[in-house]
């Protein structure tokens, strides 16, 4: 720790500027988070218990994290074959096509969801096409992760694209002199090192998607045991004026996520360790 | 394997890369491509490989066409100017990665790699990450690498430029030893005109997606036979001169230029270490004054004013400076014991 606080830098004012970022981290998130805890702990164990373990709120823990899972990994091989078209070929069009993958940070969530049930609707254009080969969208958790994925995907793609770049051409054009297929090169050379990257890109989509409710909530129904996700539930419980069960649910929600990040992290970490020791 | 090339071509976006090139290489033969960057030296090492198709042309390998054959099956092992080595396997993994492709056991892929590791110097290392070694010892387990997948033809792009002067040399004498012991084709691009002299068999030499000349390294230093291939194979003096009565005379300075007809405009072409310098006549009549004289290490360079605006550079041994007392203002007299002259399109 010494060590760390000794280093001398280029620019002055360690001291200062770590003393900032910790008074803004805490205004910011340390204070905010730990009300939720303090809020919770108003209720006692029992009835927080009871709270975050009726099926309701199972089942929407069961569906939030599931469809969060499913629309992260649906981006991350998506987002990676847009990414490499992105970088790898050039087209007319392909500066539209670059700023469209940034649609869906820069929309209001509440028009998404709309556009997308619009969209997916039992009367809509591709709901109507889907509904003829049996396959229901609109409230239903497939219509969730569809609502997911199209939140989740600029997150994977702008992770990868640099790295991308990047890229030494010669690793690939090394790996083919050397006798190995296109999908060989392409799972043993490339894959590898996009893997922080694709790592990176999934934690965020995830992360985003756990916590999305505007897009999702018009397209999901929220059908009680069957489409309800969780942070719907969140805001039902605020509606009924019922804070403390509320605020349980959401650490639970805290606590879960941050496990996940967490894991993320690590892999991503040992990941990267290997490739740069 | 031997490589025949036949009258090959390239053009990217109009401009032409390689421009009918053709030559052929015979089993066992180290040859060097040179040519200045831009040259087409490298086009024709990729076309070669496969990492490149050529508009028109053919290659052949071991007298079998391969112009159409994909880059895995030609069984050529190709050396990058920046390694390209894997960076997320370790140095065994790297070395063994031709041999893991094709399907060969874990146990005999780490044999041979170890094996291989050891041929070049790096037995121990394998454990290593590529970027916990020298940039001397990465080059030699990319060439490791490429001598793992018992390629028939080793092609090396420009396989020293991006090491320091000392650790070229010391790799060159190495790369050569290495290849009097396994005589591998091997075929070598560069634009450093000393590689190519001690390394090669036969030098090629490039400038503008053409062969100049081929020819062994003697004679492309000696007798080269275009004005591009002196002036790029080492050190030169240009003077241009018109030719008269079988003479071309500049300031003091006559040179014979018997196959060149009256009225001609020649370039004459010679190297600073063929300039005869002594500060007695010794029967030249051509005396000037050392103009400036720049240490190089073991010989000095010396500029030699002969009057009216013409001067000329020579190169002396470090020891006949010191011996014969040349400094800067001393009047010398010089010969020009070799030049090579060539019709010029050029101005003076």
């Amino acid at each position: 720790m010494k060590l760390l606080l000794k280093q001398k830098s280029v620019l002055p004012g360690f001291g200062p500027a770590l003393g900032f970022t910790l008074f803004y981290l805490t205004i910011i998130v340390l204070i905010p988070i730990s009300m939720l805890f303090l809020k919770t702990a108003t209720l006692g164990w029992s009835s927080f218990w009871e709270t975050v373990s009726s099926p309701r709120v199972i089942a929407s823990f069961g569906l939030s994290f599931g469809t969060s899972f499913t629309a992260a990994l649906i981006n991350v091989i998506f987002g990676l074959i847009v990414a490499w078209v992105l970088v790898r070929y050039r087209f007319p069009g392909k500066k539209i096509i670059d700023m469209l993958i940034d649609l869906p940070f820069a929309l209001p969530t509440a028009v998404a969801g709309i556009a997308l049930t619009t969209a997916f609707s039992e009367r809509g254009l591709l709901g109507s096409l889907l509904g003829s080969i049996g396959i229901k969208t609109a409230f239903t958790p497939l219509g969730i992760i569809i609502a997911l994925t199209f939140i989740g995907l600029p997150f994977v793609v702008r992770a990868v694209q640099p790295v991308l770049e990047d890229l030494d051409k010669e690793m690939e054009e090394a790996a083919v002199c050397l006798g190995a297929r296109r999908w060989q090169t392409f799972v043993h050379v490339i894959l590898p090192i996009l893997f922080p990257a694709l790592m990176s890109g999934f934690a965020m989509a995830f992360a985003r998607a756990l916590g999305e409710y505007g897009s999702v909530v018009f397209i999901a129904g929220n059908i009680p045991m069957k489409s309800e996700i969780t942070p719907l539930l969140i805001i039902t419980k605020l509606e009924q004026y019922d804070y403390a069960g509320a605020t349980a649910i959401a650490t639970v929600m805290l606590i879960a996520s941050f496990a996940c990040l967490f894991i993320i992290n690590r892999l991503q970490w040992w990941s990267h360790h290997r490739q740069e020791a | 394997m031997s490589i025949r090339i036949e009258r090959l071509r390239k053009q990217f976006n109009g401009y032409s890369a390689i421009d009918n090139v053709s030559f052929s290489v015979s089993d066992g033969e180290f040859v060097t491509l040179l040519g200045p960057s831009g040259s087409g030296k490298s086009t024709v090492l990729r076309c070669i490989a496969g990492l490149e198709r050529p508009d028109s042309g053919g290659i052949e390998i071991d007298g079998e066409d391969v112009t159409r054959i994909p880059v895995q099956e030609r069984k050529v092992g190709f050396v990058f100017q920046h390694y390209a080595l894997f960076r997320h396997m370790t140095v065994l993994e790297n070395v063994g990665f031709g041999l893991r492709v094709r399907g060969v056991k874990r146990r005999e892929w780490e044999g041979k790699a170890k094996e291989l590791l050891e041929l070049v110097g790096l037995s121990g290392l394998g454990g290593r990450m590529p970027s916990q070694l020298s940039g001397g010892q990465r080059q030699r387990v990319a060439l490791a690498r490429a001598l793992a997948a018992e390629p028939g033809l080793l092609l090396l792009d420009e396989p020293f430029g991006a090491l320091d002067a000392r650790l070229r040399r010391e790799l060159r004498t190495w790369l050569r030893k290495l290849h009097d012991r396994i005589k591998l084709t091997t075929l070598l691009v560069t634009h450093d005109q000393d590689e190519a002299l001690e390394l090669s068999d036969r030098v090629l030499v490039m400038n503008r997606g053409r062969i100049e000349q081929d020819a062994k390294p003697q004679a492309i230093f000696d007798k080269p036979s275009t004005e591009f291939v002196a002036a790029f194979v080492g050190e030169t003096n240009r003077l241009v001169g018109v030719v008269h009565n079988d003479e071309v005379q500049w300031g003091p300075l006559k040179f014979g230029s018997y196959s060149f007809s009256d009225g001609t405009r020649v370039a004459i072409l010679f190297r600073p270490t063929d300039v005869y310098v002594s500060s007695q006549p010794e029967g030249s009549e051509v005396s000037g004054v050392i103009k400036t004289i720049q240490f190089l290490g073991a010989t000095e360079s010396m500029e030699i004013d002969l009057g009216k605006g013409f001067s000329i550079t020579a190169h002396v041994p470090k020891g006949v400076a010191e011996q014969s007392g040349f400094t800067q203002g001393k009047k010398v007299y010089i010969t020009v014991t070799r030049s090579h002259l060539f019709f010029s399109l050029g101005s003076a």
